[in-house]
């Protein structure tokens, strides 16, 4: 006997085309001009913060920084149709999903800073920067039964790398979701490169939405430079999330700046691949289409990033006078404090850490 | 009522189920099949399959899901089915679990109490019988946890249950069902870091947890010498003052371990007396654990793990140094 076990398809949306044209059969309702307008507002913050933050750690005041160029769509189109209560795991380049969720800009800058107390934030369900590659993903679906065990009616929403999808962590995560039907969404933010390694040495597979179906979820592709797609897209999934069908998302993007402030893409990629995507990135097309509708013009440009740059340099004020407290390593590792390290915590404080007294305060 | 260390384990957890609906169990054929060991034997048909939960053959999700049940407000028990075959989750501890707290400073605290067999003696296949408590007490903001008896098994995972820690609860295969002892009904909580005079003496100081301590208690009560027995019941973190005071007291200290020799949990507590008792000692402080390389095959066990003969042999030279 011969018979088919098995078939499957992974479909590929855009919306908003590199022109500025809206397929207007594929255009949610709810999508107004006033919402993209918002979106490119949101998209050209994400921009502006990420400049900030390569000029800073140029400058040795913050370190080592993941820039998110080229990726405001995949983040901005994702944060937008998240819905209050749904919790967000997410990586580390997630920059401006942060930004849409309401962390406050001063905490996010003194994360980047190097104090943890950035991530301190009381009440928050969304989770901060997980850096081990794809080791967070079985944190969403732990999160995601929760809900679902809760009866909350929220949805889990985590991103992943194109490398990241090589990780063990990544399919058991989502064989996971498949077996316990979790609310989850899973975005895979296809950058084309894992640091020095390009999308084809991650894996062999034709597109890497269809690793979903080896554990009987949806598989979906999305130009993720094309944030009205982005958002529509995520919007459907997390409608199938809470009816307990979790979905992975690959959106197609590209890293156009560096995977960190510590590494240089010169040596791995060329420039002619650089420009291609450079014309394809995700804000040009929304300014077009702004522009065809009278929506959007250089005063409106100029005044906006004035507007951000205000609100930066506040939080970046705010957040260089923040005083870290050293004793306060110590505390914040157990549920009470035992003898021995509090005995260590001891020495360390009466010791001055340590320190030349010239740079200790 | 009377029961083996399997039975009071199995009732901590039923308890702590029924005090709160927040406990869930996940694990490898912990559902229907009690586990391989049966110790949540019948939870799953009292509880049901959402809250005694079936998982796929995964330890690093296992883990990594109990962490994100946690952060979700669930307190999730996970059971690795052997401590060896814990490694493929091993990252999920030492990056996540361990880590979760002091990376949003108390905000988010990941409570879950990790359990899984260990150590040997019970001629099992390779990976059923490894010692791994020094691996996992290395890591600050991981709490090591492993009882001796049955009356502590239920006491400390209780306490585990009520604490906002990540916990790894180490159950020692060999004592399941060694012997069986009075087992109070009721919920009651042994504190942790705490650790336990089994008995007390005057000539020496054993410091031992797990498999070892019935088997030093035996050797000390057929030898007739007088001994302080420490069971350190947690080991990270190490109850020190415990162990300084046994150590002054005798002036002369033997650790004994099942699990490697090198770098092992004996090391640190030598360590700890040498730097703050070494003047208040008769004698240099003495070790017994396997020796340094991996747990072998079970038809060579019986010429790895510490014995009665080794035990004694050791007290008789501390004794006379």
């Amino acid at each position: 006997m011969l018979k088919k076990t098995f078939e499957g398809f992974v479909d590929y949306i855009q919306v908003l085309d590199e022109f500025g044209t809206v397929d207007k059969s594929l255009l949610p309702e709810d999508v107004t001009d006033s919402m993209i307008l918002e979106m490119y507002k949101s998209m050209s913050k994400a921009r502006a913060l990420d400049a900030k933050a390569l000029s800073l750690q140029r400058q040795g005041r913050i370190f080592t920084y993941p820039p998110l160029l080229g990726e405001e769509a995949s983040q901005v189109g994702s944060a937008m149709a998240f819905r209050r209560g749904d919790i967000i795991v997410p990586n580390y380049r997630q920059h401006a999903v942060f930004m849409l969720r309401g962390l406050p800009l001063d905490r996010w800058f003194v994360s980047l800073r190097g104090f943890e107390d950035g991530a301190a934030i009381n009440g928050a369900k969304d989770t901060p920067v997980s850096v081990p590659i794809g080791t967070h993903l079985p944190h969403a679906v732990g999160l995601a039964y929760a809900e679902k065990y809760k009866k909350s009616g929220n949805v889990v929403v985590s991103y992943i790398g194109d490398g990241g999808t090589s990780e063990g962590d990544f399919y058991e995560a989502l064989n996971f979701a498949g077996v316990f039907k979790v609310p989850l969404v899973i975005i895979i933010v296809n950058n084309q490169w894992a640091i020095s390694v390009p999308r084809r040495r991650q894996s062999a597979a034709q597109t890497l939405a269809q690793k979903a179906f080896a554990a009987g979820l949806k598989g979906v592709q999305v130009d993720g430079n094309d944030v009205v797609g982005m958002y529509k897209v995520v919007k459907d999934a997390l409608s199938a999330a809470a009816n307990n069908e979790p979905t992975v998302i690959e959106c197609i993007t590209y890293r156009l700046s560096m995977h960190t402030t510590a590494d240089d893409p010169t040596k791995y990629r060329t420039d002619g691949e650089v420009k291609e995507w450079e014309a394809k990135e995700p804000l040009i097309r929304v300014r077009r289409y702004l522009t065809s509708r009278n929506l959007w013009d250089d005063s409106k440009e100029k005044d906006m990033q004035e507007e951000f740059k205000k609100e930066i340099d506040e939080a970046l004020a705010k957040a260089e006078a923040f005083k870290p407290d050293p004793k306060s390593i110590f505390e914040h590792i157990y549920s009470f404090m035992p003898e021995v390290l509090k005995e260590e915590q001891d020495a360390a404080i009466a010791a001055g850490f340590w320190l030349d007294t010239s740079s200790h305060e | 009522m009377q029961m083996n260390m399997v039975a009071a384990i199995n009732n901590a957890l039923s308890q702590c189920m029924e005090e709160s609906d927040r406990v869930v169990l996940l694990g490898e054929d912990i559902g229907k099949d009690g586990g391989v060991f049966r110790v949540t034997d019948g939870l799953q048909a009292k509880f049901g399959e959402n809250r005694v939960i079936d998982t796929p053959l995964a330890e690093s999700s296992i883990l990594g899901m109990s962490i994100g049940m946690a952060l979700g407000g669930l307190r999730p028990v996970p059971e690795i089915q052997f401590a060896g075959f814990m490694f493929l989750g091993f990252s999920q501890l030492i990056n996540h679990a361990a880590r979760y707290r002091s990376r949003t400073r108390s905000t988010k605290p990941v409570p879950m109490v990790v359990r899984t067999p260990v150590s040997g003696g019970v001629r099992t296949l390779e990976h059923h019988s490894d010692s791994p408590e020094a691996y996992y007490s290395h890591i600050g903001g991981l709490v090591v946890v492993e009882p001796s008896n049955p009356y502590d098994a239920k006491g400390l995972l209780i306490k585990s249950l009520h604490m906002e820690d990540p916990i790894l609860f180490l159950e020692p295969t060999k004592i399941y069902r060694l012997f069986k002892q009075d087992v109070p009904d009721e919920m009651y909580e042994v504190p942790i870091g705490k650790a336990s005079k089994v008995s007390d003496g005057a000539q020496l100081s054993v410091i031992t947890y797990g498999t070892m301590v019935p088997l030093v208690k035996s050797v000390v009560q057929k030898k007739g010498v007088s001994a302080d027995i420490l069971d350190l019941r947690t080991i990270n973190p190490l109850d020190e003052s415990a162990i300084l005071e046994t150590a002054r007291k005798t002036g002369r200290v033997l650790i004994v371990h099942e699990a490697e020799l090198s770098f092992g949990v004996g090391a640190e507590v030598a360590a700890r007396i040498a730097e703050k008792a070494m003047y208040d000692l008769s004698a240099p402080i003495m070790r017994v654990a396997s020796p340094s390389l991996p747990y072998p095959f079970p038809g060579y066990e019986q010429y790895y793990v510490p014995n009665e003969l080794k035990i004694s042999q050791a007290i008789d030279k501390l004794l006379s140094a």
